[in-house]
């Protein structure tokens, strides 16, 4: 009973132990990061090839997902408004959701799940195959190769999907308002902007650099400490997107909170 | 056979490796290892699976670090050395991986040029195919040089590792079981492929393995690891011509499996 115990105690002991020495080799790897982006030599054709893989091959399901959300938003929002005579207001409200919120959350955690699983199940696969070594023993810096390049370009092209993202989900709305109130396309553009200021545009863009990077660590972070095999490879993709999306909501309220602060 | 031998200059040790000590928790791999490698020599350590073989030839490439003891490589002490100094190092290290680590998202041609353009900047892009051409006709598979490595069998991946490591034209050579997991004449084929490398660039080597085979055709001297330690060393003739029940097991379940 005693020993029972006392052996659930050290388990407790060893996972808290383990929680903290991962918060400490994370924050390592940031650093890391920094020390070494601003390093000669540069991978610029990598860099491309990355933002190629994430910029590009994400346009269908950000085309989809942006178009639909607008869409849906304006019609649901459409009776509530109605019952005050205020639909007129839609296109500010649309467009204060979408740019304020809904682009840059829904953007990250599209990005999270399709860019962030692939970067953790890419780097571990070659973590547990070794490729990683054979990188480092060639005298080639993998980290600079495979980390840097990857980090740069999700920061770089998360907050371009998310300005992509934001337009379509004006056109969807646009669609809903013109087939309802037969608005002209500039009208309704400038209807929408019209309670949309700088602030409202550089929080959005912050918000996306900032969701870029977090996908992009957190799945080269995982990846790269894979280890158990083809089991560490899943655990990795799975953990890439679960962390990823926990980290963009609590730096989605704080920015949230910095933002209003300052209005 | 014995004529066909390689010339070992016994006067300049490439490796020296002093007291080595290397422990995953409370598995103790490496328990005082003393080891000397000499310039052209063939060293191949022999020993079962999870004896620490592969260990060894990390930690001697700086991708482990020992927990004591000294690992001299090419005059310098790999555990003092700052970052640069072991990619420099590094340089002049081939490793051979049990796996190959290919660049599965790459061709053979990107695989062997990877390094090569990234280590020799004034090297033009003719150039450096003429390199990665030569280098694929070493091993004998110019024909796969715009195969991804998915397309390769398990023998042509091994021989494109070793074609990948050679490019840099390293002074010394690191095969980890190069080759587990082949047919006896693919093995083979691996076998004399390690020859031809020693002869032709003249690298030092330390063959991993526990294929007696290998160890036989490959080796200018044997060590047997056992128990962190090395049990006994010299010619494979004499490592086997030994009363040891330990190493006559050895041999005797080699000789078993390869009938």
């Amino acid at each position: 009973m005693f020993s029972k115990a006392r052996s659930k105690e050290n388990l407790i002991s060893r996972g808290i132990d383990n929680f903290f020495i991962n918060i400490y080799e994370a924050f390592r790897f940031v650093i890391r990061f920094f020390a070494e982006v601003f390093q000669p030599p540069y991978e610029f054709r990598e860099i491309v090839r990355q933002c190629y893989e994430v910029g590009y091959r994400s346009l269908p399901l950000i085309t989809l997902t942006g178009f639909v959300t607008g869409l849906v938003f304006t019609k649901q929002s459409r009776p509530s408004l109605a019952e005050f005579g205020a639909t007129s207001w839609l296109p500010s409200l649309v467009a204060i959701a979408i740019i304020r919120a809904l682009a840059p959350l829904v953007t990250a955690l599209i990005g999270a799940g399709k860019v962030g699983s692939n970067i953790g199940a890419e780097l571990g696969s070659m973590k547990v195959s070794e490729q990683i070594d054979a990188m480092e023993v060639s005298a080639v810096n993998p980290f600079k190769f495979l980390v840097v390049t990857r980090v740069l370009a999700t920061s770089f092209m998360i907050p371009v999907l998310m300005f992509y993202m934001g337009f379509v989900a004006m056109l969807g709305s646009y669609l809903n308002v013109h087939q309802n109130e037969m608005t002209s396309f500039i009208s309704f553009f400038e209807q929408a902007f019209e309670k949309i200021s700088f602030l409202d545009i550089f929080s959005s863009l912050v918000k996306g650099i900032v969701y870029g990077f977090t996908i992009g660590i957190v799945g080269c972070f995982k990846g790269f400490n894979a280890t158990k095999g083809t089991e560490g490879v899943g655990k990795a993709a799975n953990s890439s997107v679960v962390v990823a999306m926990f980290l963009i909501f609590v730096e989605e309220i704080l920015i949230v909170q910095i933002t209003n602060s300052l209005r | 056979m014995e004529s066909e031998k390689h010339v070992i200059d016994k006067s300049e040790v490439m490796i020296s490796i002093r007291d080595l000590y290397k422990s995953f928790g409370d598995n103790h791999v490496l328990a005082g290892i003393n080891l000397e490698v000499f310039k052209g020599e063939n060293v191949v350590v022999l020993g079962r699976s999870g004896t620490g073989k592969s260990v060894l030839i990390k930690i001697i490439s700086g991708l482990l670090k020992p927990d004591s003891g000294t690992v001299n490589v090419l005059g310098k002490e790999i555990e003092t050395l700052s970052g640069r100094e072991l990619q420099e190092l590094r340089l002049k290290i081939g490793f051979s991986f049990q796996s190959s680590a290919l660049y599965d998202s790459m061709t053979v041609r990107e695989n062997l040029a990877f390094p090569l353009v990234r280590h020799s900047k004034h090297m033009s892009e003719a150039e450096a195919n003429e390199a990665i051409v030569s280098v694929l006709d070493a091993v004998g598979l110019e024909q796969a040089i715009d195969q991804m490595p998915s397309e390769l069998s398990g023998g042509q991946r091994k021989r494109i590792g070793i074609a990948r490591t050679v490019i840099l034209q390293p002074t010394i050579m690191l095969y980890d079981e190069p080759t587990a997991g082949l047919d006896p004449i693919t093995s083979i084929e691996i076998n004399n492929l390690i020859n031809l490398i020693q002869k032709k660039y003249n690298t030092t080597s330390i063959i991993i393995t526990h294929d007696l085979t290998c160890a036989k055709t490959t080796g200018d001297r044997v060590a047997m690891l056992l128990d962190g330690k090395f049990i006994k060393e010299g010619t494979f003739e004499d490592v086997f011509k030994t009363e040891d029940e330990r190493i006559k097991d050895f041999y005797n379940y080699n000789f078993i499996e390869s009938k």
